[in-house]
C-alpha cells in the first residue's frame, strides 16, 4: 500500500496532456501498449484511476478505449494474437506479474459488457454465481443475503423480488443490464469496468443506470467507456480522451468539457468529428 | 444533373415498368424451385413407403408360425427303460421316437419307410426338444398322455402362409402331393394352424428357419451399443471440449483436426481391421464379443461425436463466455457451468447420429468375428454374439424360403430398436434444452 500512496512517476516523453496522475490510485498504468498481431492498438498509455470516482473514456470508434478497458482485468488474454506490454499496477502490484492470478484479478475487477449478457439461468442464480464459485457464502442464508443486497444496490430488487426463479433473460434490456451490475457487485470488487453499458438501452433505462453509477461510485472505482459525451459529463469525475490508440488528454471532467487543452479533444467534444 | 452524371436517367414510370417486367421472371424461377422441391419430397416419401411396405409385407408373417397339435404318449419304454429316472438318461433319450409314434397313431394308414419318412418330415426337429424340456422339468409325466402344440417344419409353414405354390410340378416342390394331403387333413380338423411366434423373439439363431430367432442378435446389438455409448460419448465430448476450449492453436492441433475430419469418412470396414489387429491380436480380447464390437464401433462413432460437439461448442455465444470469465470463473468452470449446458443438445444430436450409424454397421463386425453362427443368447460382454445387421446379412444369404421372412422380420426388429433408441435420446435432449 505504501507504494501506491506515492505518485508513480510518469515516463518521460509522454504526449498526454492534463493530469495523468491522482493521489492513491487504484490502477496506475505506465507505458501500456497493446498489439493485435501486427496492429498497434494502444500506444504508450499512461493513466491513473482514482478510488471512489468514475473515469469516463471517450473517443471516436476504433480509438482503443475498449481495448484499454479490457486490459485492466486481462480480458484481452482470451483473444488469440493479442499482446499487452507495459505496467498495469493494481494497488501497487503488476497484474501481469506471475504471482497475480487472473481468476483472482477478475474477482477484484468486475466487468459489465456492452450488450447485457445474463447467464441463461434464473435471476437468483445469475447473482449467486460469483459468490458461489469464489466460496463467499458459508451457507444458503448468507448467499440469499448477498443476492438480496446486490440486487438492492443495483436498484433491481423491487422489480424482481417475486420472480427470482425466472430466467434472467426474461427481463427487459435495462433490467438485464442492472442484473449484470448486480452480478458484478455480488463478489464485492474494488473496481467495476463498464464497456458502453447503455449503448443498447433506451433513454429511461440509461438514466437509471447513470443514477446507479453515481450511487456505486461511493463504494467502487468505476471505469466507463462511452460514446455519449453527455453521459461522460453527467456521470464521471475524470475523463480521458483517446484517439487512434493514443491517450490525448485526461483530466477533471468539467475541465475537459469546458476548457480542453488539446486541439483533437476540442474538435471531438465540439462535434467536429467522431 | 445530366451534364454531371453520365448514367442515363429514367423516369419513375420507366423504372417501375422494368421492375414489373422482371417480377414475372423472378416469380417463375421461385415457382420452379418450389416444384422441384415438392417433387423431390414426394419421390422420397414414395420410396420410403415402398421400402417399408416391402419389409413389412414380407416380414409381418414371421410373427405367426405353424404349429401342429399332437397327442404324445410319454412311453417309459422309450424314455427311461431302466426306470431309474436318471436325469442324464432322460436328457439323451430318443424323444423323436415319441413324435414318430404319435404321427403314426394320427395317420395309421401310412406304411412303408419312404412314406413314413415323408410323414415325419411334417413336424420340426424342434418338437422332440420340446418333449425333452417337459420331461426333464417334470419326470412325473412319464407314462401319461398329453396333447400339445409343436412346431411344424418350415416347408409346412411356407405352404400354410401361401409363400410357396401348390400348383408347381411335384418334383419342383419340397413337399410331395402326399404330404400336402396330410397337411390339409391336419388343417381341416384344426390341429395345424398359425399361432403367435414367441420363439422368434426368444430364440437365438438356428439352421432351421422355424426355430431361428433374433434374441441373440438383439441382445448382442444392445450390449455392443451400450459399450459404444459409454465409451464414445464421454470421450468424444471430452475431446471436443479440450480441442475447442483448451488446446493451443498450432500445427499439431491443426493436424489432429484434419485427421478427425478424415476419420469420419474412413470406410467402416477399415475400423474392423484395426479392431481385429489391435483388440483381438494385440490385446487378446475374445473374438465375436460385444466388448470388442463396442470398442470398434466407438472408434467409428468418435469422429462424428467430436465434430458435432465442436460445432455445438462453437455455436455458444461468446458473450456467455465473457460473462463467466469476467465474473472470475476459471476456464473449466466457464465450460462446465455455462458453455457445456448450452452445447449439450448439439452434442446429443451428434451422439444420436453416431449411435444410429453404429447400430446399422455390419462390415466392421464381420472383421472381428461377430458374423459367426451363434445359437446361444449372449449373457455378458465377452460371450460370443452377433448383431442385428449382421443377422440380417446372414439370413439373407440362406437358401431356405423361411429365412426370407425372417430377414425382413429382423429388419423390422432393427428398425424398432432404432426408433426406441432415438426416441429416448430425443426425449433426453429436449430435457436438456433450455428454453430461455
Amino acid at each position: 500500500m505504501n507504494q501506491s500512496s506515492k505518485i508513480r512517476p510518469v515516463p518521460e516523453g509522454t504526449k498526454t496532456i492534463g493530469d495523468v496522475t491522482v493521489l492513491e490510485p487504484v490502477f496506475s498504468c505506465r507505458d501500456v501498449e497493446v498489439f493485435y498481431g501486427d496492429k498497434h492498438a494502444i500506444k504508450k498509455v499512461n493513466i491513473d484511476i482514482g478510488r471512489k470516482q468514475v473515469l469516463a473514456m471517450i473517443g471516436p470508434s476504433g480509438c482503443g478505449k475498449s481495448t484499454f478497458l479490457r486490459c485492466l482485468n486481462r480480458m484481452n488474454d482470451t483473444i488469440v494474437g493479442a499482446r499487452v506490454e507495459g505496467a498495469i499496477m493494481l494497488d501497487g502490484q503488476d497484474i501481469h506479474d506471475k504471482r497475480q492470478d487472473v481468476v483472482q484479478l477478475r474477482a477484484r475487477v468486475g466487468m459489465v459488457f456492452q450488450k447485457p449478457n445474463p447467464f441463461p439461468k434464473s435471476i437468483y442464480e445469475n447473482v449467486a454465481y460469483g459468490p458461489r464459485i469464489h466460496g463467499l457464502a458459508a451457507d444458503r442464508a448468507e448467499l440469499d443475503e448477498i443476492v438480496n443486497i446486490s440486487l438492492r444496490r443495483a436498484g433491481l430488487w423491487e422489480e424482481v423480488k417475486d420472480r427470482l426463479n425466472q430466467p434472467g433473460t426474461s427481463l427487459s434490456g435495462g433490467q438485464q443490464q442492472r442484473l449484470c451490475i448486480a452480478r458484478a457487485i455480488a463478489v464485492n470488487p474494488e473496481v467495476i469496468l463498464m464497456d458502453e453499458p447503455c449503448s443498447a438501452l433506451d433513454p429511461i433505462a440509461t438514466a437509471r443506470i447513470e443514477d446507479l453509477i453515481d450511487e456505486l461510485r461511493e463504494s467502487y472505482a468505476i471505469c466507463i467507456v462511452t460514446h455519449s459525451m453527455q453521459q461522460a459529463a453527467r456521470v464521471s469525475q475524470r475523463t480521458a480522451y483517446f484517439h487512434l490508440g493514443d491517450l490525448i488528454e485526461v483530466g477533471e471532467t468539467n475541465k475537459i468539457f469546458t476548457n480542453p487543452q488539446a486541439k483533437l479533444t476540442e474538435d471531438y467534444i465540439t462535434g467536429r468529428f467522431g | 444533373m445530366n451534364s454531371t452524371n453520365e448514367l442515363p436517367v429514367k423516369s419513375a414510370d420507366e423504372t417501375q415498368a422494368l421492375v414489373r417486367k422482371s417480377l414475372a421472371r423472378r416469380y417463375r424461377a421461385e415457382k420452379r424451385f418450389r416444384a422441384y422441391g415438392a417433387a423431390a419430397v414426394l419421390a422420397g416419401i414414395g420410396f420410403v413407403i415402398f421400402l417399408f411396405g416391402t419389409i413389412f409385407s414380407q416380414g409381418a408373417s414371421v410373427f405367426r408360425q405353424s404349429y401342429v397339435q399332437l397327442t404324445v404318449t410319454y412311453d417309459p419304454e422309450v424314455i427311461d427303460p431302466s426306470g431309474a429316472r436318471n436325469p442324464d438318461e432322460l436328457v439323451t433319450a430318443d424323444y423323436q421316437a415319441l413324435i414318430r409314434a404319435s404321427l403314426r397313431e394320427r395317420f395309421p394308414e401310412v406304411e412303408g419307410r419312404p412314406n413314413l419318412r415323408e410323414l415325419y418330415g411334417v413336424v420340426s426337429s424342434a418338437a422332440s426338444l420340446e418333449l425333452q424340456k417337459r420331461v426333464v422339468a417334470d419326470s412325473s409325466i412319464i407314462g401319461s398322455r398329453e396333447t400339445l402344440w409343436v412346431l411344424a417344419d418350415d416347408t409346412v409353414d411356407m405352404l400354410l402362409k401361401e409363400k410357396v405354390s401348390r400348383s408347381a410340378p411335384e418334383d419342383e416342390r419340397r413337399l410331395s402331393d402326399q404330404q400336402i394331403g396330410w397337411i390339409d387333413a391336419l388343417a381341416a380338423d384344426g390341429s395345424l394352424k398359425l399361432r403367435f411366434n414367441a420363439a422368434f423373439l426368444s430364440n437365438g439363431d438356428s439352421r432351421d428357419p422355424e426355430q431361428a430367432g433374433v434374441r441373440g442378435a438383439l441382445i448382442g446389438s444392445a450390449l455392443t451399443l451400450l459399450i459404444t455409448l459409454l465409451l464414445s460419448f464421454p470421450i468424444g465430448v471430452g475431446a471436443a471440449i479440450y480441442l475447442e476450449e483448451f488446446a493451443p492453436r498450432n500445427r499439431m492441433t491443426d493436424i489432429i483436426e484434419v485427421n478427425i475430419n478424415n476419420l469420419a469418412a474412413v470406410p467402416s470396414i477399415v475400423f474392423g481391421l484395426l479392431g481385429l489387429a489391435m483388440f483381438i491380436a494385440l490385446f487378446g480380447l475374445p473374438r465375436s464379443a460385444p466388448l470388442v464390437g463396442g470398442l470398434v464401433l466407438s472408434l467409428l462413432t468418435l469422429p462424428t461425436i467430436i465434430i458435432a460437439s465442436r460445432a455445438a461448442l462453437k455455436a455458444v455465444p461468446p458473450s456467455i463466455r465473457e460473462a463467466a470469465l469476467g465474473m472470475g470463473a476459471s476456464r473449466l468452470q466457464m465450460v462446465m457451468h455455462h458453455v457445456m449446458p448450452l452445447a449439450m443438445p448439439g452434442m446429443l444430436t451428434g451422439a444420436i447420429i453416431g449411435m444410429a450409424r453404429a447400430l446399422g454397421e455390419s462390415a466392421p463386425l464381420l472383421m472381428i468375428g461377430m458374423v459367426a453362427f451363434i445359437v446361444d443368447v449372449p449373457a455378458g460382454f465377452v460371450d460370443p454374439s452377433t448383431a442385428l445387421p449382421v443377422q440380417v446379412f446372414l439370413w439373407s444369404d440362406l437358401p431356405e424360403r423361411g429365412f426370407v421372412e425372417r430377414t425382413s422380420g429382423a429388419i423390422i426388429v432393427l428398425l424398432l430398436f432404432l426408433v426406441v433408441m432415438n426416441a429416448t435420446a430425443v426425449i433426453l435432449r429436449n430435457k436438456f434444452e433450455k428454453r430461455w
